[in-house]
């Protein structure tokens, strides 16, 4: 288990260096001078060479990567353009609000979609099978930046039952919560359906019904157990889409999460804190699936051994 | 499914190819008198913020929408089966290179990577197909690799091998063609899911830019007229639903035809 251990963590560490890379490379890819383009073409040549001695920008191209690696294991990403914060400070404050939001939106996915996984599967080719397959797949073809839109002019401005945007209450992360977790939960239903219908068809199903077990008992109390790990695998490889999906939702919610952060700091070109944001989530994201991974080596002895 | 998935892609190609001729408004020809109406007999989707008739843009979006799934598609599917089937084929250094860069761009999840070259590259349609083709390849290059990985091993390329054939024939004759009913799964699939990723930048001001009548650019029009027009909200994206949803069926559809093993289990009888 330990040499497991060992040999995922070391396959992480060239994709950090990656991920650092390219976020690193973001700046540079700007058209013309980074620090112009920050200050707009109005800005004075003073103000513009002094951006660009505060960014390091005046230095070579490999210490500046030196530089912006060591800031990043330790932790400081600069400073925000715009509020002159530090950038990890300003994320780390928007950070609880985007894991209530995606911690919800998981939940509510969950909720949704195992009970109709386990319909679909059960009732296999029937008219229930199909209006669940088609429920699925219109959730996946729905978008959330419509989907919002559509929850807030029903529930919030037809119905008046909840608010359309901010954070504070319960109810207020309703609507936000369901429009990011619809296309979770149209995913995880099928994959629940799949995996069960696989299971299914084990002998071990069929001999807990020969010893009398009901059908109910059968599907749930065996195969759903068993087909619970690819589930479970899937839900923490979607926690990235979660989190894409986060930036669009919490815009249209007023969500205060880091999402939202990302999209006002690309609207003020606040660029440090737009590659704070973009590493952070890129950060969390493989940290996920690391952990995932692991889990899944050591719920599954087999995978060590891969 | 299939059929219905390719009925409404269908729709959606005439509605693209045929628009102009189908409504009877430019689509930026404004009425601004009467802006913010709703639907009517004569403007059937009502009128945007500038008067403009909405069942006009939705059709002139139709356009860039298919026009981008198209483009992103053709580009991602060329560059990564030729990438993955070079991985898979060589192995070693080359393979080690390829995964490696997939490894790295499967880092950032979903569309945060287009968000990001979108926002320092400046927001335009070009960087939308660039950004979305960048990051489109992944997938398909994956997905072949493993196709060529198996297909390899098959005893008519070693034949083939055997019978001195050149690599670059080996692999368009002989390897390439076995992971082709995969990469239209994948493609049909990939349609949608660009035809949403150009919608979700656009509806966040970083892709299509106004007067250019593109779907989510009119979704992000529509955010600041929700009390007083929700019309301008509602139309736009039952068109983004309905043409995803079409591709997602074909290409299920596509998947369970092609995939021989999804034909056996489907045709299985129902348990308990």
């Amino acid at each position: 288990m330990l040499r497991f251990l060992a040999r995922r963590v070391a396959l992480t560490i060239p994709v950090l260096l990656g991920v650092a890379t390219l976020v690193f490379s973001l700046i540079h890819l700007i058209p013309g001078d980074p620090a112009q383009a920050m200050l707009g073409e109005s800005a004075s040549p003073q103000d513009v060479a002094e951006l660009r001695t505060r960014l390091g920008l005046d230095k070579p191209l490999i210490q500046q990567y030196g530089l912006f690696l060591r800031g990043a294991v330790r932790g400081d990403l600069g400073r925000s353009l715009r509020t002159n914060q530090p950038v990890t400070g300003a994320i780390l404050e928007r950070m609880p609000a985007t894991i209530e939001l995606a911690a919800a939106a998981m939940a509510v996915a969950v909720a949704f979609a195992i009970p109709l996984g386990i319909t679909a599967a059960v009732w296999r080719g029937t008219v229930v099978d199909h209006g669940a397959t088609a429920l699925a797949l219109l959730g996946i073809s729905i978008p959330n930046f419509w989907l919002g839109p559509l929850l807030a002019i029903i529930f919030s401005i037809e119905l008046g039952w909840l608010p359309v945007s901010g954070r504070g209450t319960w109810a207020h992360l309703v609507l936000p919560a369901v429009s990011l977790g619809a296309a979770l939960s149209a995913i995880l239903a099928r994959m629940t359906r799949a995996t069960l219908l696989e299971e299914l068809r084990e002998q071990y199903v069929t001999a807990a019904r020969a010893r009398g077990a009901s059908r109910a008992r059968a599907v749930i109390r065996h195969a759903f157990r068993n087909s619970l790990i690819p589930v479970i695998t899937l839900i923490g490889l979607q926690f990235g889409a979660v989190l894409t999906g986060a930036v669009i939702t919490e815009t249209i919610f007023a969500w205060p999460g880091i999402g939202r952060l990302l999209i006002q700091s690309i609207g003020f070109r606040d660029y440090p804190l737009v590659q704070g944001c973009i590493l952070l989530i890129a950060v969390t994201y493989v940290g996920m699936n690391l952990a995932t991974d692991l889990l899944y080596g050591f719920v599954d002895p087999r995978i060590r051994y891969d | 499914m299939t059929k219905v998935g390719g009925a409404i892609v269908l729709l959606a190609v005439v509605a693209a190819l045929l628009g102009p001729a189908v409504s009877r408004f430019d689509p930026s020809a404004q009425e601004l008198a009467r802006r913010l109406d709703g639907p009517s007999a004569t403007h059937w989707f009502g009128l945007d913020e500038l008067g403009r008739d909405i069942f006009a843009r939705v059709l002139a979006g139709a356009r860039i929408s298919l026009m981008v799934g198209i483009v992103v598609v053709s580009i991602s599917s060329v560059v990564g089966t030729f990438l993955g089937s070079v991985a898979g084929y060589f192995g070693g250094a080359v393979d080690e290179t390829i995964s490696r860069v997939i490894d790295i761009l499967l880092a950032f999840p979903g569309l945060l990577l287009a968000i990001a070259l979108v926002a320092v590259l400046g927001p335009s349609l070009a960087n939308v197909l660039f950004a979305l083709s960048l990051i489109g390849w992944v997938g398909y290059a994956r997905l072949v690799r493993g196709q060529v990985l198996r297909a390899r091993e098959f005893e008519f390329v070693q034949a083939a091998r055997a019978l001195g054939a050149d690599t670059p024939r080996i692999l368009m004759r002989h390897i390439i063609p076995t992971a082709l009913p995969a990469v239209t799964v994948q493609a049909t699939l990939g349609m949608g899911g660009a035809i949403l990723a150009e919608a979700a930048l656009s509806f966040l001001g970083l892709g299509v830019q106004p007067p250019t009548p593109s779907w989510g650019t009119m979704l992000n029009g529509g955010r600041t007229h929700l009390l007083d027009a929700p019309h301008l909200t509602i139309f736009p994206g039952i068109a983004i639903a309905l043409l995803v949803f079409g591709f997602n069926f074909l290409g299920d559809g596509l998947r369970d035809a092609l995939d021989p093993a999804t034909r056996r289990s489907a045709s299985a009888d129902p348990p308990g």
